[in-house]
């Protein structure tokens, strides 16, 4: 039977529509897919990601003991603030991406994907050298407010200064009286903040910004419009994007490897392959003719097959068919050409630059 | 007993397209079920002018922002009339659906199709039952 976050109730009496997801029993709509889309793009949106796993290291050396098991590094931020990093096996490739938290060099959360929740939590303890990681999964229910407005309407709910929590920054306070870790993070690609509060507390916390956010024109949000929001943004989804298959430098996240950082698990690899040049890289690609790319379509070149499309929509901001997928590096730069095989027809594409959607 | 969203002048298929027969035509459509289900359309794929159907056979697709669908024809014949509008307003399918929504018209190769088609009482339990 599919679990259920502390919303589920909140959500069927929404309307919404429920769809299992990496076995929770979650909303996949409320009402229309672009209009919940739109309402993040351009007013607020709440989405509730409590089936989100998240382990805790605590203890002294909890920084280097995560250190040794994430691309990115903890030792470079200060205390209050959180980095996007990869969990990579050691072939360089994705156990899972993940959000890690630095509370003080004592305290690491690490906020994990729902699919990914048993797997991550076993390989952490396997392989943590020093300190041992603790499941918290059940201890935190997470909801999501994002949009233009979601900073004034966490304000409202909030004696903490929000203001002074830039991006990728966290502070702990009380939203709406309940006690909450606030984060401004998010996966959309606009303004707002993930809160992270107890499980008995969520009901409380998503009816008061649903109240409080109406003169924002707040509307819930489900998985549907989740992905499309990200897919516009070029973010990664884990299982679509990103996989044990695929190293971060070849999913064009770099960014998040520190390879001057002490060993962490998949180092080695990267460093090798960064010398010996990608050969596929992930890209963001637009459709020239009729049709939507989605998972698993096939991209050809002069008749070839040669790489596979990983994501893909009908962007409802961007108003045009995008997709992202590996190709070989050479036809990873912008400008290049390719098609995208759907239903036998062979439709062209070119890569783009992304995020696909930015800001006007 | 009606049901607005299944007009009592149309035929079913367990597909959830309509039929309306307009003597050796039918125009063929989706349901008001389908597009529901659905969600926001915002690609339609049609056929040719010219093209031979069998009934049951995929003739096109309709998507939404997350999902693919297939269209199947229910009847056998010839395609005479594509509904171009819908490429540049695929929308029109969920606003519409069994007025400007039309997908296609068939010229009927074997009327005696028509009589396996469901009539609209016959798809409102179909519905109940799903």
């Amino acid at each position: 039977m599919a679990r259920r976050t502390p919303l589920n109730d909140a959500h069927r009496a929404l309307g919404a529509r429920m769809v299992d997801f990496a076995g929770w029993d979650m909303p996949v709509q409320y009402t229309s897919v672009i209009a919940e889309h739109e309402a993040v793009r351009n007013h607020v949106g709440l989405f509730d990601v409590s089936h989100m796993g998240e382990v805790e290291f605590s203890g002294p050396g909890a920084l280097e003991t995560v250190n040794a098991l994430i691309s990115n590094d903890l030792a470079r931020i200060s205390d209050g603030q959180a980095v996007y990093a990869g969990l990579l096996n050691e072939q360089g490739g994705f156990v899972d991406d993940i959000v890690a938290y630095r509370f003080s060099p004592e305290r690491i959360l690490i906020c994990v994907n729902a699919s990914n929740r048993d797997k991550d939590f076993a390989w952490m303890k396997e392989h943590a050298r020093g300190v041992t990681p603790v499941d918290r999964g059940d201890d935190f229910a997470q909801i999501a407010v994002q949009g233009p407005k979601a900073a004034g309407l966490v304000q409202r709910l909030t004696k903490t200064d929000t203001s002074r929590i830039g991006t990728y920054r966290f502070a702990e306070g009380e939203v709406a009286g309940v006690r909450a870790i606030i984060s401004r993070t998010g996966y959309t690609g606009e303004d707002g903040f993930e809160l992270y509060c107890a499980p008995g507390d969520a009901v409380a916390l998503w009816n008061a910004l649903l109240t409080e956010g109406q003169q924002d024109g707040v509307k819930a949000c489900g998985l549907a419009s989740r992905d499309s929001l990200r897919t516009e943004m070029k973010y990664a989804l884990y299982g679509n994007d990103i996989d044990d298959t695929h190293t971060a430098l070849e999913a064009g996240l770099g960014w998040i490897v520190k390879l001057d950082k002490a060993g962490f698990i998949g180092k080695d690899a990267l460093v090798a392959q960064k010398a010996a040049g990608v050969k596929r890289k992930l890209v963001g690609f637009e459709l020239t003719g009729a049709g939507i790319p989605r998972h698993g379509y096939p991209i050809h070149k002069d008749g070839k097959p040669v790489g596979e499309v990983t994501s893909g929509t009908m962007g409802p901001t961007v108003k045009k068919p995008i997709g992202i997928g590996y190709v070989p590096a050479e036809l990873a730069a912008e400008g290049s050409t390719f098609d995208v095989e759907i239903r036998g027809r062979a439709v062209p594409a070119v890569v783009v630059k992304t995020p696909f959607h930015k800001k006007p | 007993m009606s049901d607005q969203n299944i007009p009592g002048n149309l035929k079913y298929t367990a597909e959830h397209e309509w039929a309306r027969v307009e003597g050796n035509k039918v125009v063929v459509g989706i349901t008001h079920h389908a597009q529901s289900t659905l969600g926001d359309i915002v690609y339609v794929e049609l056929p040719k002018v010219g093209t031979t159907l069998e009934q049951g056979a995929e003739f096109g697709t309709v998507e939404s922002v997350k999902a693919v669908s297939e269209l199947f024809s229910p009847v056998s014949g010839k395609v005479v009339k594509v509904n171009e509008e819908l490429t540049g307003a695929p929308e029109t399918l969920n606003t519409d659906p069994y007025g400007d929504g039309w997908i296609l018209e068939i010229e009927l190769s074997d009327t005696s199709q028509l009589s396996e088609l469901l009539d609209a009482a016959a798809y409102g339990n179909l519905l109940k039952e799903a």
